[in-house]
């Protein structure tokens, strides 16, 4: 027997809890009803075909590619920075580095994650894209490459942090047993370590993944605004995120076919990054257990 | 060379290799925070911060910006702090036997991993069209609220999970229903934690710029804000909008507006580990 | 009638059947030991008379308990307020980290008492009878957290007693504490003695023979006997006391 109090505070409380599960419904709510408008006037065969998308022109194109592609090339540039670097300091810090140095380097590496991305988007264009230019001529002032880079070096925390936590959840007695038998620590690493801790270090790189493909604004400042489909990194190009910032910050009347782009637009940057962030989950979710 | 003496080799080779990676992550935050400071140090005085935004470089200051800031952080942390809270409390204390529960911890994760930029078209059609609240401080409150609810949320179990399980037995041999165990005795104990979860939901906050952008915060406002309704910027935008220009002033501007913008990320973020460091020591069960 | 009754008490967790059919009666005003080797059932049959066995998920209890005559399990009362007058202490202090003050206030806080005048005399009351006043009546407030263990579980309980429950259950109140606060807190239960029914779970039957006045033997989820102390440790009727009494098994 519980008072009405309690209950009514474990109903309010719940109430609290259940809202995120109308937001969710909400998100897909939004993003599917206007898409549907949107495949309403536009067919799927040329949002998914075409390879121009030139929505806010008078010769109206509408297909994804070439924001997708532009996604594509920056997140793997980023992906290219960060994995490398973010693995090998993880191992760095797992297997060689001591106590103190880790509890000083970890968070210090972990503000990277914390600044503002318009200020990574400032350093891409204002430092390393004239950086860059020294040593490729050529290269234009809004470019991927500048972007990629810099968008790497933010995602390192995500693999190195994820991939060190994965690395020390590996069980004591297996590293023991490759010591034992002589292995020097970059054998112990790479052929114990990183293997056993592998769906944690995967898990970590699919989120960096997830992460990279929905940042907007190192990419809005520093890679120009023009859709491209192309995997040449020294051009300027737009992603699907920058799309969607191109077009809220003009003048779009509401229910313009122009305004449907937004939607449909983002409901392939959701639909992306929902199956990532899932698979990482299932993974996660597989292979904890065993080492429980 | 024999094979034990190569793997010395390549294992030395690696250490090198590490470190170095190691410290090209450092040296690059360290330029880039050198690179703003060097650009933008010169142009920060006090009628920087007091000025209104101008077409001349010069004259151009990060009043309303900073204003806009601060009210949509405000009112951002009075709608997500109590809802996330609640939501921690019910599915770290109540929640463990329900089924659905379960489905909502799953559900939550998947919200932390959505791109903010969705955040904003979310909130541009519920909260700006469909609820008719346009391109207010209000909206981008709200907005920005369900984008850092998730973090909260998770921030507030952690914090109310480390509670231990001894001294919620002895409430309740006293006597003390569910909530008065809750309300005296594991909150007030995991204070701290979510203390620092809701620093960190702060700084958050104040470093996103695209989901505002999208709900239709404005790039030029030269008033400052006198109610929810009214139109806004903030420094993350106001920064995007000199980096834009090719006017060599304003990126000196962006880069001085930067400067502020860390120094509060920073302190914010700082003022998180102490708080954590501290919390941690004292509840030494 | 007797205080503490319980008839054909079953329990399982999940698939494992923990108690079986126990029945015992104790009487008011006496200290009864419940004795036995580890992991037979005692803590969990001593949780059953405040229904604490039911914050842990997969538990079933069939059976009855009764407090003064008063069906605990199948009648509709309200668990807090059953609580409230069954007064627990655990194995290990587990002091709330509050000031001393308030850990003895608690139990009168929650029931809605506010007026000073009464908490602070309650709470100097319940310090004397815990013999924990004299040593930190000079700063009460001051955390429960800084006292020593043995001055952590004589402040639990007085926290237990400002509320002024008729039974007390002690889960090994004495395990985790050095021999001059386990002395100190034997000779705290002998007193308490007139005032309250004491149950007392321990492992340590020299313990259970200086201080009971019933002792009641548990062997793998079974009550094996129930008599006088002095008879089980003199005189045991089954052979598993007798066995379990001279150190044949632990």
């Amino acid at each position: 027997m519980i008072s009405i109090k309690e209950r009514l505070i474990e109903a309010f409380l719940f109430l609290c809890s259940f809202l995120t599960v109308l937001i969710t419904l909400g998100i897909i709510f939004v993003l599917a009803s206007e898409t549907i408008k949107f495949f309403g006037q536009v067919s799927f065969i040329e949002f998914f075909t075409e390879t121009e998308w030139t929505p806010l022109f008078a010769n109206k194109k509408f297909g994804i590619l070439p924001l997708v592609s532009g996604t594509f090339l920056v997140t793997v540039i980023a992906i290219l920075v960060a994995l490398p670097l973010g693995l090998t300091i993880a191992i760095y810090l797992n297997e060689y580095a001591n106590q103190k140095f880790t509890a000083v380097v970890k968070p210090l590496l972990e503000i990277l994650a914390a600044i503002p991305t318009v200020v990574y988007g400032f350093f891409a264009l204002t430092f390393v894209t004239p950086l860059l230019q020294k040593f490729i001529p050529g290269l234009s002032g809004f470019n991927a490459l500048s972007a990629g880079l810099v968008m790497g070096v933010m995602i390192i925390p995500y693999i190195s942090s994820l991939s060190e936590d994965a690395l020390r959840a590996v069980p004591k007695s297996l590293r023991e047993a490759a010591y034992g038998m002589g292995s020097t620590r970059l054998q112990t690493a790479f052929r114990v370590m990183v293997p056993a801790a592998s769906s944690g270090i995967i898990v970590s790189v699919i989120l960096a993944i997830s992460r990279a493909i929905g940042e907007t604004m190192i990419v809005a400042i520093a890679a120009g605004q023009q859709p491209k489909l192309t995997l040449n990194p020294l051009n300027s190009l737009e992603t699907i995120t920058t799309y969607i910032v191109q077009v809220s910050m003009g003048d779009v009347p509401r229910n313009s076919i122009e305004y449907s782009t937004i939607f449909s637009a983002g409901m392939t940057l959701f639909v992306f990054t929902f199956l990532l962030n899932n698979v990482s989950f299932w993974i996660k979710r597989k292979f904890q257990q065993k080492y429980e | 060379m024999n094979n034990s003496q190569v793997n010395k080799l390549k294992d030395t080779a690696f250490k090198i290799f590490a470190i170095a990676c190691t410290f090209f992550g450092l040296l690059v935050l360290a330029v880039l925070l050198y690179d703003v400071c060097s650009k933008g140090f010169s142009r920060l005085s006090l009628d920087f911060i007091t000025n209104l935004p101008s077409r001349r470089p010069a004259n151009a200051g990060i009043y309303t910006a900073l204003l806009g800031m601060i009210w949509i952080l405000v009112l951002t942390i009075l709608i997500a702090f109590p809802i996330g809270i609640a939501a921690g409390i019910y599915l770290e204390e109540y929640g463990k036997k329900n089924r659905f529960a379960n489905f909502i911890e799953i559900n939550i994760a998947n919200l932390a991993g959505v791109p903010s930029i969705i955040y904003g078209i979310l909130g541009l059609e519920l909260f700006g069209r469909l609820l008719g609240l346009g391109n207010s401080i209000l909206t981008g409150s709200l907005t920005l609220s369900l984008l850092v609810l998730p973090l909260i949320i998770v921030s507030t179990r952690e914090a109310i999970k480390a509670v231990p399980k001894s001294i919620r037995e002895a409430a309740y041999g006293l006597g003390a229903t569910k909530w008065q165990t809750i309300y005296s005795i594991v909150l007030p104990s995991s204070f701290g934690g979510i203390l620092t979860g809701l620093i960190l939901a702060i700084s958050r906050a104040v470093g996103e710029t695209a989901p505002l952008i999208v709900i239709g915060a404005l790039v030029y406002v030269p008033f400052a804000p006198s109610n929810a309704m009214d139109e806004f910027t903030v420094l993350t935008i106001q920064i995007f909008n000199w980096v834009t220009r090719p006017q060599a002033g304003f990126v000196t501007n962006a880069a001085s507006a930067i400067i502020i913008l860390l120094l509060f990320t920073f302190i914010m973020n700082g003022i998180a580990v102490v708080l954590r460091n501290r919390y941690n020591k004292k509840t030494r069960f | 009638m007797h205080k503490l009754e319980a008839r054909n008490i079953n329990l399982f967790y999940g698939e494992k059947h923990a108690l079986k059919d126990i029945s015992i009666g104790i009487e008011a005003n006496t200290v009864t030991a419940f004795i036995g080797p580890s992991g037979c059932g005692k803590s969990t049959f001593l949780r059953c008379f405040n229904r604490m066995n039911d914050l842990i998920d997969n538990v079933k209890i069939t059976g009855d308990i009764l407090i003064d005559g008063r069906n605990i399990y199948k009648s509709k009362i309200n668990v807090d307020e059953h609580r409230k007058k069954i007064g627990m202490v655990f194995q290990k202090p587990n002091p709330f980290p509050k000031s001393i003050y308030e850990n003895v206030a608690f139990g009168l806080r929650i029931k809605g008492i506010k007026d000073k005048a009464i908490l602070d005399e309650t709470v100097e009351r319940s310090l004397k009878q815990a013999a924990l006043w004299d040593e930190v009546k000079d700063d009460l407030k001051k955390s429960a957290l800084s006292l020593s263990g043995g001055q952590q579980q004589r402040l639990c309980i007085a926290r237990t007693m400002a509320v002024e429950p008729s039974v007390i259950l002690m889960d090994e109140p004495a395990s985790a504490l050095d021999p001059i606060s386990t002395a100190k807190v034997e000779e705290l239960i002998y007193e308490l003695k007139s005032k309250y029914t004491i149950v007392i779970v321990t492992h340590n039957m020299q313990q259970a023979a200086r201080i009971s006045d019933k002792t009641a033997f548990f062997y793998l989820g079974e009550l094996i006997e129930y008599n006088a102390t002095t008879t089980i440790f003199t005189n045991p009727k089954k052979e598993q006391t007798h066995n379990y009494i001279t150190g044949r098994f632990g």
